[in-house]
């Protein structure tokens, strides 16, 4: 467990750097995850799979995979790829502040 | 809905329960039940592909109803399924157990030139049986299997199916010449963190390369290359795929009942629809977090099968179900691996399923549990559909004779 630098807040994170509590993230924390991740700035087009995220979340209590994103959240699976590099569903979940996304076995 | 091992299971134990007080119909498109966890033998010529299909309606107890008939969609507000040409069957409970679906079509290219010439899946039997063909040819180059995205059936299928190819290809004196390597859109080789740990040293020591994080956009079967989202490329001489999956289309129709992958959304823990009340599912047809196995049917078949009685006589469902997963896992050279877990606990090493007998080991190859793989088939057929208890092993995962000191709770790690 680490506690995040992007606020002087004592916010829990797992070894990967996932939110434990999802309610102490904040919009502010959001950059400061981005740019650890190497995103600099977080553009309109992030902010609508971040909220998506979040939202889908807190409804049905998973992060929603990257088919799910591609489908649902108006932004198409090769822009996710762009906007979020290497993994889009587990980053954006990062940034969202919401458990990793867990892959049924 | 659906005679597959789901259905089927749960129909013959609300059999045993009722009697004659219910009056139980099964619903299919057709009569064909393939035996599935045979489909990985077929492409190495270690299974007969006719001696896997049986009839559905064999496999019920007599007094129970058997349909052939393709369902339009269900309407949960009128108790209705209504059958293509309008028929409606009503119910007073529904048990959709209408499986996983094979979405090839769903990855660019996956089906295009090349499809059952260098491109194939093992997941439906005319699949592993053109595969089949093919090996039986394929001398030398690039041999490639992808796991495009969870869920999959069966999700340690892909990598058994490495496991075979090597061992195939040394008993032809030709691993040399074959390059396997496993391409999967997760970070790990393995679904479970302590199986990635445990047993990745198995795909090194069959000298079976790894790529991660490859998540599959489109396929170009002419040129021989699997092109990720973000640009990169792996090329294959032979491609073996397990497309993506999702839930039966009539569930995508029946407004309400299913996630946006038509998985039919389900409590975890009662298997009732979140739809309708007098709605349950089961097997891989659900949303559940859980593998889509045979096993795990059989371990939700208890749980519906107190619950629908329950549900029916105005009490409380039970939550009982945990997730419980049991596979074998086949490492060939005549030898297997099991893995058992739930909702909350990784796969852990120990003994299975009695303490300190086993006789099964966990976690770790053995001649044994090959075997025991072997019996599998028999017990299918004769125990697990019938819906008869297995002895020794229970519906809720056991941690007796696990090696707790390993344990993982979920979320702790990774």
């Amino acid at each position: 467990m680490t506690t995040t630098a992007a606020t002087d807040a004592q916010i829990e994170r797992d070894a990967e750097g996932f939110f434990v509590h999802p309610e102490q993230w904040t919009e502010a924390i959001a950059g400061g995850i981005a740019r650890e991740n190497g995103i600099r700035e977080l553009t309109n087009r992030h902010w609508q799979v971040i909220n998506f995220m979040r939202s889908t979340y807190l409804e049905t209590g998973a992060a929603p995979s990257i088919r799910t994103l591609g489908k649902a959240s108006g932004v198409p699976i090769k822009e996710l790829y762009q906007l979020f590099p290497k993994g889009p569903a587990k980053l954006a979940a990062k940034i969202a502040g919401i458990p990793k996304p867990r892959g049924c076995i | 809905m659906g005679g597959g091992t789901a259905g089927t299971l749960t129909a013959n134990r609300l059999r045993r329960v009722y009697g004659q007080r219910a009056k139980i119909t099964v619903l299919d498109r057709d009569d064909r039940h393939v035996y599935q966890p045979g489909l990985l033998f077929v492409p190495f010529g270690l299974a007969d592909p006719n001696r896997l299909v049986r009839s559905r309606r064999a496999q019920l107890s007599a007094g129970i109803d058997f349909r052939l008939g393709e369902v339009e969609h269900i309407e949960t507000a009128k108790d209705n399924v209504y059958l293509e040409g309008g028929e409606a069957i009503p119910y007073d409970v529904l048990v959709i157990a209408t499986g996983a679906s094979l979405l090839p079509d769903e990855t660019e290219g996956l089906t295009g030139p090349g499809w059952q010439q260098r491109v194939f899946t093992f997941y439906t039997l005319e699949g592993a049986i053109a595969l089949r063909d093919k090996l039986r040819s394929f001398e030398q180059g690039r041999l490639v299997v992808n796991m495009v995205d969870l869920p999959v059936k069966c999700p340690v299928a892909p990598l058994e199916f490495c496991f075979l190819a090597d061992w195939h290809f040394r008993q032809r004196g030709i691993r040399d010449r074959v390059r396997i390597e496993y391409v999967t859109s997760l970070d790990g080789a393995f679904t479970k963190a302590t199986c990635d740990r445990e047993l990745s040293g198995l795909l090194a020591a069959k000298q079976i390369e790894v790529t991660t994080e490859f998540s599959t956009g489109q396929v170009d079967g002419a040129a021989g290359r699997l092109i990720s989202w973000d640009d990169r490329e792996v090329a294959f001489d032979l491609l073996v795929t397990i497309p993506l999956h999702g839930g039966a289309q009539v569930v995508g129709r029946s407004p309400g009942l299913g996630d946006d992958l038509d998985f039919v959304s389900v409590d975890r823990a009662t298997l009732q629809s979140e739809a309708a009340p007098n709605v349950f599912a089961i097997g891989d047809a659900t949303n559940v977090p859980a593998s889509k196995a045979g096993s795990v049917a059989h371990f939700q078949g208890e749980t519906l099968v107190a619950n629908i009685p329950r549900f029916l006589d105005g009490h409380e469902l039970e939550p009982t179900f945990d997730g419980h997963t049991n596979c074998f896992i086949e490492t060939g050279f005549g030898k297997a691996l099991l893995i058992d877990f739930n909702y909350d606990t990784e796969p852990l090493p120990g003994l299975f399923p009695e303490r300190h007998v086993g006789p099964l080991r966990l976690l770790r190859e053995s001649r044994l549990n090959h075997l025991g793989k072997l019996a599998f088939e028999w017990i299918y057929w004769h125990v697990l559909l019938p819906g008869r208890h297995l002895p020794g092993i229970s519906a809720r995962m056991q941690l007796a004779g696990k090696e707790l000191d390993s344990i993982t709770i979920e979320g702790s790690t990774r």
